[in-house]
């Protein structure tokens, strides 16, 4: 799960590293208001979105007079903000951050994540502050420094200051720096982050550092154990369909092809979206039913691939293991009846009480097509559609 | 032979007592010799009693004195599953397999360290399968999780997989083609776990009674590119590798917690073409891994 910047920030500021003074607002007002209330002469104002590289697609600007404030708070604030990250339709900009300007001398990177080779956290920084760091990563390696740090030993003054010195902070700066990395690794962990990553984190004139942006990502598994976390989720960032799809306790996410696809397991979903690619057509999404699908599910599923207009056929791929393949087939023919599906449908299972769900499928005088394996209902489906 | 578990090993089931784990530990008993290798259960709460003939123990450790048991089973829900993990590993058993889905990373992260910092003073290496995995089975022997036993058949073909169903998919095959098991091996889709493909494929390596295996790979973490390099240099069998996840997008979970790409050499594609790089007949068609297997031995 994403939170915004402000939150994220939020976060930040508790585990005591220091952030920019700043105001959360939703209309332009607020903004005008939060300016006055920060004083200066310079301000920032933000938009709030899930998505990476803002300040390219116009949704950072900088300030220089409460008019400056009110007019940029305008153009933002309902904005469709595109960048590399939101594809090209963008996402509408309903949140602002309004902070008061700093005094940006050097910018570093730095980031915690769990590192899956060496089971512990990973403390990464960059002198190459405010950059793409997968080009810093691909161009100038050498530049990224690393450390790893036991979970429960928790990163030490004397790793987080070799961090601080190897990327260039200033000797008088050092104890500063040391401060908000123990502080970004505290955060991290308590709060079942997944990446939590400051960039740019700054060195002011005056010698203080600063993040300037927060990006955090949360594992999902650890939800039921962070209400302050799952107090920040917002609905208007998620895909509406993907949403709809966990309410009925589905794994689903949406793709460009026109061939929806139906599948217990994430491994046999992955592959059968491979199969169908092979076969020369792409699919439409991923869709994984779990492990207990019941009739109710399985109409949910084909409502969701069939609200998407791309959709020109379906595959359903079951290996029935504890779920058996009458149940599948039974869902399988009320969904379609359900939904008065118009477009062909193809059904490969296997496994347990296969010849019953089979049955089943071919009793309800429906047009489904049976398939043996992935590459014959692959061929099926994509034969049907062309 | 096989590897890990045969027809005399001796199980404790922990979260025995749950509706799953009794689910599927009746399943395990019906399968071949599993009356016998099922031996014990684990629930403060209920120590002393019984539950399908199987007794229930206190602890793990009272579990393992009583019974002999050597390898443990958990279906613990998420939030306990960790410390059920660390209850196995400091009652010194030689393998835990972990079927539950959804434990926090931190937990496993915290669980793994420990584990490495007990072996590394000394202490016993206990094993650890999963979290988040269909268990393996040896056909015709034992099974050990969540896996349906019919569609196995005892025999010569080693099967390594992070997730279930596509497990099943290439037993299916196999089974159906007239090719056996020694055995399956699910290692699980969490990012942070035990037993990897490098050491599922080292035993299969060492096994006199493997012919060759079926290595399947999904998006997501160095697992496989690893595996890949130590075959290179060590595997002395024929190996037929797929990777499920050429359409993933970039930067999406599929379905599994450890299934993302994060970064260039993460992909299916990079994979595949490590894999064929270090000697593998890797497919892009699932459905052709048991026929291929079929041509190489």
């Amino acid at each position: 799960m994403k939170i915004h910047e402000y939150q994220g920030k939020q976060l930040l500021k508790k585990f005591g590293v220091a952030v920019p003074r700043g105001v959360f607002c939703q209309s332009v007002d607020e903004a005008v208001k939060a300016a006055e209330s920060l004083g200066g002469n310079l301000w920032v104002v933000k938009a709030q979105i899930h998505a990476g590289g803002r300040g390219k697609g116009g949704g950072v600007k900088v300030a220089k007079s409460l008019d400056e404030v009110r007019e940029f708070a305008g153009q933002i604030l309902g904005m469709q903000l595109v960048t590399h990250q939101t594809g090209p339709v963008g996402q509408k900009v309903r949140r602002l951050l309004i902070e008061e300007g700093a005094d940006i001398r050097k910018e570093y990177y730095v980031a915690a994540l769990t590192d899956r080779t060496t089971q512990t956290v990973a403390m990464m920084a960059s002198s190459e502050g405010g950059m793409d760091i997968e080009k810093v990563a691909h161009d100038t390696p050498e530049k990224i420094l690393k450390v790893f740090v036991d979970p429960e030993e928790g990163l030490s003054a004397k790793q987080a200051a070799e961090l601080a010195t190897g990327i260039g902070v200033p000797a008088a700066s050092v104890d500063s720096a040391v401060a908000a990395l123990q502080g970004l690794f505290k955060c991290y962990m308590e709060t079942d982050a997944s990446l939590a990553e400051i960039n740019p984190l700054i060195l002011e004139g005056d010698g203080n550092i600063k993040a300037i942006d927060a990006k955090f990502n949360f594992d999902s598994n650890a939800l039921y154990r962070q209400p302050e976390i799952m107090a920040f989720r917002d609905l208007d960032e998620e895909d509406p369909d993907e949403l709809e799809a966990s309410k009925h306790d589905l794994s689903y996410i949406s793709l460009d092809g026109n061939i929806g696809c139906l599948v217990n397991g994430a491994g046999l979903a992955m592959a059968t979206m491979d199969t169908i690619k092979y076969f020369g057509a792409e699919p439409a999404n991923f869709l994984d039913v779990g492990g207990g699908a019941t009739t109710d599910k399985v109409t949910s599923a084909f409502q969701i691939m069939l609200k998407n207009p791309k959709v020109k056929g379906i595959l359903v791929n079951i290996f029935g293991g504890i779920m058996r393949c009458d149940t599948i087939a039974t869902g399988v023919v009320a969904a379609a009846r359900e939904t008065h599906l118009s477009v062909p449908l193809v059904v490969r299972m296997k496994g347990t009480n296969e010849d019953i769900g089979k049955k089943i499928l071919s009793d309800s005088g429906l047009p489904i097509i049976t398939a043996d394996s992935m590459a014959d209902a692959a061929t099926k489906i994509v034969a049907a559609v062309k | 032979m096989s590897i890990l578990i045969n027809k005399d090993t001796k199980i404790i089931t922990q979260g025995m007592t749950g509706k799953t784990g009794q689910f599927h530990t009746e399943k395990c008993q019906e399968y071949a010799n599993g009356k016998n290798c099922f031996v014990a259960g684990v629930n403060p709460k209920k120590a002393g009693e019984s539950l399908l003939g199987i007794p229930i123990f206190g602890s793990v450790k009272d579990a393992a004195a009583e019974t002999g048991a050597t390898v443990s089973v958990i279906y613990v829900p998420p939030p306990g599953a960790a410390a059920a993990i660390w209850e196995a590993v400091e009652a010194d058993l030689d393998l835990v397999v972990c079927i539950t889905e959804g434990i926090p990373v931190r937990d496993m992260l915290v669980v793994r360290n420990r584990m490495k910092k007990r072996e590394a003073a000394g202490g016993k290496k206990t094993l650890l399968l999963g979290p988040n995995c269909p268990g393996l089975i040896t056909p015709d022997e034992v099974k050990i999780g969540i896996m349906p036993g019919h569609i196995h058949r005892h025999g010569r073909i080693g099967v390594v997989s992070r997730s279930g169903t596509l497990t099943y998919e290439a037993v299916g095959q196999l089974t159906e083609i007239g090719l056996g098991q020694s055995t399956a091996v699910g290692t699980g889709g969490d990012p942070i776990n035990g037993l990897k493909h490098i050491d599922i494929m080292r035993l299969f390596n060492d096994d006199p009674d493997t012919d060759a295996v079926i290595m399947i790979g999904e998006i997501g973490g160095p697992d496989e590119a690893d595996a890949a390099m130590w075959c290179k240099a060590n595997m002395k069998k024929p190996i037929v590798g797929f990777i499920a996840g050429v359409t993933a997008p970039a930067g999406k979970r599929m379905g599994h917690a450890g299934a993302l790409i994060s970064g260039g050499a993460d992909t299916a594609d990079a994979k595949l073409a490590i894999m064929e790089e270090c000697g593998f007949t890797v497919t892009r068609d699932p459905s052709e891994m048991g026929k291929l297997i079929k041509k190489l031995i």
